[in-house]
């Protein structure tokens, strides 16, 4: 059987600055892949091109066997792949509730059945207790799980989550971490972006790293941390912000 | 009749036009670029301008080129009332944040339009026996209206002082880095309302320019604004909205526009001209002309 | 949770019903055709706002232009019968139609533009159309049309000796507005057009096609204007491009909505209730010497609102109805 997502030598430029060179990669149904990397490294140029967002400048993307390269965003929701924004974009005058029955349109049209489906997505999140506050009222925290909910709302086949960890207590990352595990279990294949490896590595099969655009290293987790091109990289971004 | 001299002839009054456009359009695009609000009440800006002029003029015998610095110096503080006292509040909204920034300057709009009328009564009034008024200059065979001639020296005049105001001031540094990023010269020290205040109050005086010389050539009445502020929504969206010299240059492209849509059309269908060059313009590019962001 | 919500909405439809039936019977009592006549006039404006609520409201792309579609619908339907002889029904119909096909040939490009350049073209465009009729000869252009007087009938939509079937017609105009707009609240397309209103990357993420949903949202409340227009045109049964196309109805149409509430349901009919009496009371009280104080009275009430309140008065009862629970 194909892998559910896989990019075919992937570029992307934008004017003379090339963001993603000849990126290869492949995401198998039911795994949790990481996609890490330094800042600047083209992690949210690809995830964008996987969501949609943006065409490549060159090469293909397929999902589930068909190339999606194409399709607009809300198409490929269509199809299976679902997201989360690194910066939160909650409906904000909407009640939880209808942020959540948004998503679950793409799948239904009959209103019943899609409250129902938001209630649902509401319980298996935690957010059931917050269902008919404005989403614009919620904290930081219950807004990326809003995000989460969201875009389970859709089905979909695989969700790509743009930093859901970062910037979170360490209480709250746990619950973030419990979360996804619980998301794979329903039969979802997760792909996520994050900027902070030591919070994704315990909780994904297989991480790949991008660096200056290209694919760095990929493989168990607990090879790649030990991958001395993949330290260099972190070495030389975290002298180059300073920290 | 299109002969070459005619065209020539209003080729040139638009040029003229032109100018005086771009100097009505410049506050708006002024205050857009400083802080992303469209003033709704331009127009009605203009309108109290010319019934200013018009009152100095009849009242007190002020010819328009001599109280155009005094209307431009009301307007000014006018201006800064008006941010003061409403658009402070109305960028604060959180609900429906575009929905108040229209309307709060369309309802001032509305009452200005309303006080025109209960204090100086619907009556188209005009300015007469100005130095300028009908007077015309021959140049070359062309004939150019004096009124226009001088707003349109007037108006490249205000440019090159804008110009000049906005880059080798400190405070029109100061206005250029507030409208950079507002949050950050707050760390500077600079009062960002003062700057705002400040904006709003110099866009209004370059209206007050321009209407002290429409004063001369153009009649006086409560709806005057809206048809000119239209022409100013559009040259300012053809340069880019708060490119000041967008302004510029779209007011001339609007005066021609109009001129050449003039000599083809009806005389009532010559705004069809503007308005059809805007709509290309934005299909195109659906920042205008000049617009980067 | 569930029973909660459909609670919500059987209320929202029986309280319309009720207030509907209550309004039906106020001619009974009210026998002044001065008042009868500003109570057709709410309830048309009432019905135009709710309709142009649905785009600039629910949908988030303010309209200042639609004017040419309550034209559109007036024009449409005195031609035909003048022209034609078709009954104002079937213009009222046509009407609607062409407006609705309008609205989404333009909004095809407009509805990429973004912030003040849509509202500025929405401006242009209706100005446009406003001056082509000007110049329309066939159309009767700057004169504008005298619908021909054929007896009163409802068959032919003219009544001359009373108001009040006119009174009763923008009733259930204003009726449809409102339940169309209950109807679409609870179903994709109102929970599309809000989320493009609040965020289109997000909505474009879950799957919502956001050109579609304005291009929705623009045929519905294009279609639903020009209804009213053509209303409106049978009603004072002389049009000409100012009195039915003029700015000043796209500014009409929207200040109920702002005032009352954008965006909501109830909002339209509770500013039209307040703002449209107001007016007239303000022009026919004050009258002549102090023509402009009906504009400085909804201009400072629009000013106040946009400032105060920009939620709108609705917000006012649903804070206290929640305070009472």
């Amino acid at each position: 059987m194909t892998a559910l997502l896989e990019t075919r030598s992937v570029w992307q430029r934008f004017g003379g600055l090339v963001a993603n060179s000849d990126v290869s990669i492949s995401v198998e149904r039911g795994e949790i892949v990481g996609l890490i990397g330094p800042n600047g490294a083209g992690k949210s140029t690809l995830f964008n091109l996987i969501a949609g967002v943006a065409r490549p400048t060159q090469g293909s993307i397929w999902f589930d066997g068909e190339d999606v390269t194409g399709l607009p965003a809300a198409e490929r929701c269509r199809r299976g792949i679902g997201r989360t924004f690194q910066v939160v974009k909650s409906f904000e005058t909407m009640s939880v509730i209808d942020n959540v029955i948004v998503g679950a349109l793409v799948r239904t049209t009959v209103m019943r059945e899609a409250r129902r489906k938001a209630h649902e997505v509401l319980e298996f999140t935690g957010l059931a207790g917050r269902a008919d506050v404005l989403a614009g009222e919620l904290v930081p925290a219950e807004k990326r799980r809003l995000e989460v909910a969201r875009a389970l709302a859709t089905e979909p086949k695989l969700l790509l989550l743009d930093e859901v960890l970062t910037g979170l207590t360490p209480s709250e990352a746990q619950k973030g971490v419990e979360l996804v595990r619980k998301v794979r279990q329903t039969g979802v294949t997760v792909l996520m972006v994050e900027h902070v490896m030591e919070i994704v590595m315990p909780l994904v099969d297989r991480a790949i790293v991008l660096d200056l655009g290209k694919v760095l290293a990929e493989g168990k987790p607990s090879d790649v941390v030990r991958d001395p091109k993949v330290i260099t990289a972190y070495l030389g971004d975290r002298h180059a912000v300073g920290t | 009749m299109l002969t070459a001299e005619t065209i020539i002839q209003s080729l040139a009054s638009g040029l003229l036009m032109g100018l005086l456009y771009g100097l009505i359009a410049v506050g708006l695009a002024l205050i857009f670029g400083l802080m992303d609000v469209v003033n709704f009440a331009h127009g009605e800006f203009l309108m109290i301008s010319m019934y200013a002029t018009f009152f100095l003029f009849a009242f007190f015998a002020i010819d328009p080129l001599l109280s155009a610095p005094l209307v431009a110096a009301a307007l000014f503080v006018f201006g800064a009332v008006v941010y003061l006292l409403i658009v402070r509040f109305a960028v604060r909204a959180k609900a429906n944040a575009g929905m108040v920034q229209i309307f709060s300057t369309f309802g001032l709009a509305i009452v200005m339009r309303g006080l025109a009328q209960f204090f100086f009564t619907p009556d188209y009034r005009s300015v007469t026996n100005s130095w300028l008024g009908g007077k015309t200059v021959s140049v070359g065979g062309i004939f150019l209206p004096e009124p226009q001639l001088v707003g349109a020296l007037v108006s490249i005049a205000a440019f090159v002082a804008l110009y000049f105001f906005i880059n080798r001031t400190d405070f029109g540094r100061a206005l250029e880095a507030t409208r950079e990023d507002a949050g950050a010269v707050a760390l500077v020290g600079i009062d960002k309302n003062r700057v705002f205040a400040v904006g709003w109050g110099l866009g209004a005086a370059l209206v007050g320019l321009s209407g002290a010389i429409m004063a001369i050539f153009f009649y006086v009445y409560p709806d005057v604004g809206a048809s000119f502020a239209l022409i100013a929504y559009v040259t300012v969206a053809l340069g880019g909205f708060g490119s000041v010299f967008g302004a510029f240059a779209g007011g001339i492209i609007v005066g021609l526009v109009e001129a050449v849509t003039a000599l083809v059309l009806p005389p009532s269908l010559k705004s069809v001209g503007i308005y059809a060059v805007y709509l290309l313009v934005v299909f195109i590019r659906p920042r205008g002309l000049f617009g980067s962001m | 949770m569930d029973t909660q919500f459909a609670q919500r909405r059987r209320r929202e439809l029986i309280t319309a019903a009720c207030l509907a039936v209550l309004a039906a019977l106020v001619p009974l009592f009210v026998k002044d055709v001065y008042v009868q006549n500003m109570m057709v006039l709410t309830l048309m404006y009432a019905a135009l706002s709710q309709s142009w609520n649905i785009l600039s409201g629910y949908c988030g792309q303010i309209s200042l232009g639609h004017a040419l579609y309550f034209g559109l619908g007036a024009y449409t339907t005195a031609l035909l019968f003048m022209k034609f002889g078709v009954l104002p029904w079937f213009g009222m119909l046509a009407g609607g139609v062409i407006s609705a096909l309008i609205a989404m040939a333009l909004g095809y490009p407009c509805f990429r533009l973004r912030g003040h350049y849509f509202v500025i073209a929405t401006i242009v465009i209706a100005e446009i159309g406003l001056l082509l009729f000007h110049n329309w000869d066939w159309a009767g252009a700057a004169l504008g049309i005298d619908i021909p007087v054929r007896g009163d009938s409802w068959l032919k939509f003219q009544f001359t000796r009373s108001k009040l079937p006119y009174f009763y017609f923008a009733l259930v105009l204003a009726c449809i507005a409102w339940f169309v707009t209950w109807w679409l609240e609870d179903s994709k397309w109102g929970y599309w057009w809000r989320a493009v209103k609040d965020n289109p990357e997000a909505a474009e993420s879950l799957g919502v096609v956001v050109f579609n949903s304005k291009m929705g949202a623009a045929a519905v409340s294009a279609f639903l204007v020009a209804v009213g227009g053509s209303f409106y045109a049978q009603f004072v049964s002389y049009i000409d491009p100012e009195s039915v196309m003029g700015f000043q109805f796209s500014l009409l149409m929207a200040l109920p909505a702002v005032l009352g509430g954008i965006g909501t349901l109830w909002g339209p009919i509770l500013g039209a209730v307040i703002l449209i009496p107001l007016t007239e009371l303000t022009r026919s009280y004050i009258g002549g010497s102090g023509r402009g104080v009906d504009l400085i009275v909804y201009g400072s009430l629009i000013v106040l609102i946009s400032l105060a309140r920009p939620q709108g008065l609705v917000s006012l009862f649903s804070r206290r109805k929640r305070a009472a629970k």
